[in-house]
């Protein structure tokens, strides 16, 4: 991968976003560092809770210091310590340096404004263009995303178009100022299966054409195992393993990506067969188990996992790591495989 | 208008649900919408069928016309030998018992404020309950969905987590011993790891309580995984009625095929960076047909590669192609 040689446009360095609610302290996101360069994609995978899209707002600013969340640790975007400079700062990295593209395509349209007011907005506000200008960069962009008639798409209303289309426009208007990283949080949850194809495509050569970095936070497995260069998979607000997206889903290492991957149906499995469910549930975060957070529902847990959180240990192959006292090496027998059996 | 055929069902004398023609159609303004249009079921007992489509292709209306809730515009429902359609309203009550649903969201299917123990009473609690002990049994039916009923049996549902919900409507669904069961969605908003628990239970509550089930969900994985005959549904036509054992290699309708192809795979990604095309046409590119006013003929012609003048005239019927597997389309042989 060219990629490699190219210096990063996103450095997270043990990043820490702690909600603080009547329950007590949400460790939300708990230490999780990655880097990212352009060209390349990163798959952030997880359960609903285990933090992902937290850590996908955090980097980028949207959750920052307040009264009620603190966030240690570092996040540098293009050269700019994000949590470090004030509001008005970020605000200018939105949209130029990064963009984000939300799960509900409806809900992050404006009702009431046509859809061209959408894209001419912000390329006013950021580019400072005219509006004649603005007009004409936004039918490209739309053509770019792959809408047929942008000219009338741009007179019409995000209720006169389908899920597909409005995950289209909000697509256009994250690239619209040319962003050098993309954030796409759970892009296709709300579509259905055919049009999810064909906007993972979208993205996919948008990336590749624009020489974008991309993060892809998705809690499914499948769309990041097919679109991502590497993956970090999230539990509890840690990152429990990460590497090669290949590389990681051909061998899991962790007990958790393992039994993860084996509990989603596939489609080669016989009918009527019985998938290997992890049993239990995700943790509460305003009081998480002491030790691996996955140790309660892990059938290798001894006492050390109870006791002691496990690190990220580097293992053979590039940027690949495993925060576990126990990873499953090749041709380690599973140990009380039967528990994590369904029932 | 004519119908998809009725020639993929069978005809066993003992069936546990039948359903003829079943048509649902919503009255809006500017039109009808065609929810779903002539459909026709066999569920044989102790069968699973999976109902499989996309959002607004009419199998969630389908559910629940069979539970006639509301009833359908026409067509005929039979349990066993029952016609539900036909049915006066305090008959109808009575059978309804014997056919259960599980909805999507397990959380809003809940009443708030009642505990989980009275919960899974309530049939007992409206039909009777011809036993000695109604709160051991209450117990029971706990544990058989894997709750513990010491820790659940005084909770209310805002206690409990998505997945434990959709236990206890599982428990529910069970207490007046039904015959069919429908579910409606039942995993998709569970988390994966708490999906393969459902889908487990699912499957297990099938074999111990005998039960016949429609499974009506959109993953192409999970349906198969737990169907015998899967029915692929789009804008509420049938395309095609395949055996689950069959679907990954062998389903001929252009959109089942399609719906195959767009499974995200970690095999696909990797034919695509080493730049092979893939097998399938290319489909186009438009929106969903709007039910108000779906195409003539093939329904599915918009957006088909196969597509031909007479599939805009005529509409395709149901043949078998392979013992089991039917499919309507005018352009696909075995």
């Amino acid at each position: 991968m060219t990629s490699e040689s190219k210096s990063p446009i996103l450095v997270v360095e043990n990043l820490r976003t702690v909600f603080h609610t009547p329950r007590g302290d949400v460790r939300a996101v708990d230490g999780v560092s990655f880097e990212l360069r352009p060209g390349e994609t990163l798959g952030l995978v997880g359960e609903s809770g285990s933090g992902k899209s937290v850590l996908g707002r955090t980097v980028m600013g949207l959750i920052s210091n307040d009264a009620r969340t603190t966030v240690t640790g570092k996040v540098t975007l293009g050269g700019v310590d994000v949590h470090g400079v004030k509001r008005a700062v970020r605000r200018k990295l939105w949209g130029t340096e990064v963009a984000m593209v939300f799960q509900d395509p409806m809900t992050s349209l404006n009702p009431v404004k046509r859809i061209g007011t959408h894209l001419t907005e912000t390329l006013r506000f950021h580019l400072r263009c005219t509006r004649k200008e603005a007009e004409e960069r936004a039918v490209e962009l739309l053509t770019q995303v792959g809408i047929p008639e942008p000219k009338r798409r741009m007179r019409q209303y995000p209720h006169e178009m389908s899920g597909g289309m409005r995950q289209r426009v909000v697509i256009a208007m994250a690239l619209a100022c040319d962003p050098r990283l993309l954030i796409a949080d759970e892009p296709t949850t709300a579509l259905d299966v055919t049009v999810q194809k064909q906007i993972l495509d979208l993205l996919g050569n948008l990336t590749t054409e624009r020489d974008m970095a991309t993060v892809l936070v998705s809690h499914d497995l499948g769309a990041v195992a097919g679109r991502t260069d590497r993956v970090q998979v999230m539990y509890a607000g840690r990152t429990v393993e990460q590497g090669r997206t290949s590389e990681v889903f051909a061998a899991p290492t962790h007990p958790y990506t393992d039994a993860l991957l084996a509990s989603i149906p596939q489609i080669e499995n016989a009918p009527h067969s019985l998938l290997r469910a992890i049993e239990g549930n995700p943790p509460d975060m305003a009081n998480p188990p002491g030790g691996c957070r996955f140790a309660p529902r892990c059938g290798y847990a001894d006492t050390t996992c109870t006791s002691d959180l496990p690190l990220l240990q580097p293992l053979a192959g590039p940027g690949r790591s495993v925060a576990c006292h126990h990873p499953l090496l090749a041709g380690a027998a599973p140990v009380g495989s039967e528990h994590t059996h369904g029932r | 208008m004519a119908g998809s055929g009725i020639a993929h069902l069978r005809a066993d004398e003992k069936r546990a649900l039948t359903v003829e023609n079943l048509v649902v159609e919503f009255p809006v303004t500017g039109g009808v919408v065609h929810a779903v249009s002539d459909l026709s079921i066999d569920v044989l007992p102790g069968e699973t069928l999976g109902i499989l489509g996309e959002s607004g292709c009419g199998k969630s209306s389908a559910g629940r016309a069979l539970m006639q809730l509301p009833a359908p515009t026409s067509g005929r429902v039979l349990l066993g030998d029952a016609e539900l359609t036909a049915l006066k309203k305090n008959d109808m009550r009575r059978a309804r018992a014997k056919m259960q649903m599980i909805m999507q969201d397990p959380v809003s299917a809940l009443n708030p404020r009642r505990k989980v123990k009275d919960l899974v009473a309530e049939g007992l609690e409206v039909w009777g309950f011809e036993g000695k002990d109604r709160a051991k049994f209450v117990d029971d039916l706990l544990s058989s969905v894997g709750l513990d009923p010491a820790v659940v049996r005084d909770r209310r549902p805002h206690e409990l987590s998505g997945g434990q919900c959709q236990r206890v409507c599982i428990a529910r669904s069970l207490a007046l011993d039904p015959d069919v069961l429908i579910c409606d969605e039942p995993v998709s908003s569970l988390d994966v790891s708490v999906q393969a628990q459902v889908l487990n239970l699912l499957e297990e509550t099938r074999e111990r309580y005998d039960l016949s089930m429609i499974f009506i969900a959109h993953d192409v994985a999970v349906v198969k995984n737990i169907s015998d005959r899967v029915m692929v549904m789009y804008l509420g036509k049938t395309c095609e009625v395949i055996p689950s054992d069959d679907m990954q290699n062998k389903a001929l309708h252009p959109y089942t095929r399609l719906l195959l192809a767009s499974v995200p795979s970690a095999a696909d990604a990797q034919a695509r960076a080493a730049g092979e095309a893939t097998a399938e046409a290319p489909v186009k590119d438009v929106e969903l047909p709007s039910p108000l006013n779906p195409p003539s003929g093939c329904r599915f012609r918009t957006r088909c590669p196969l597509a031909t003048e007479q599939c805009a005239a005529e509409e395709p019927v149901l043949r078998e192609m392979r013992p089991g597997q039917f499919v309507a389309c005018h352009n696909v042989s075995a």
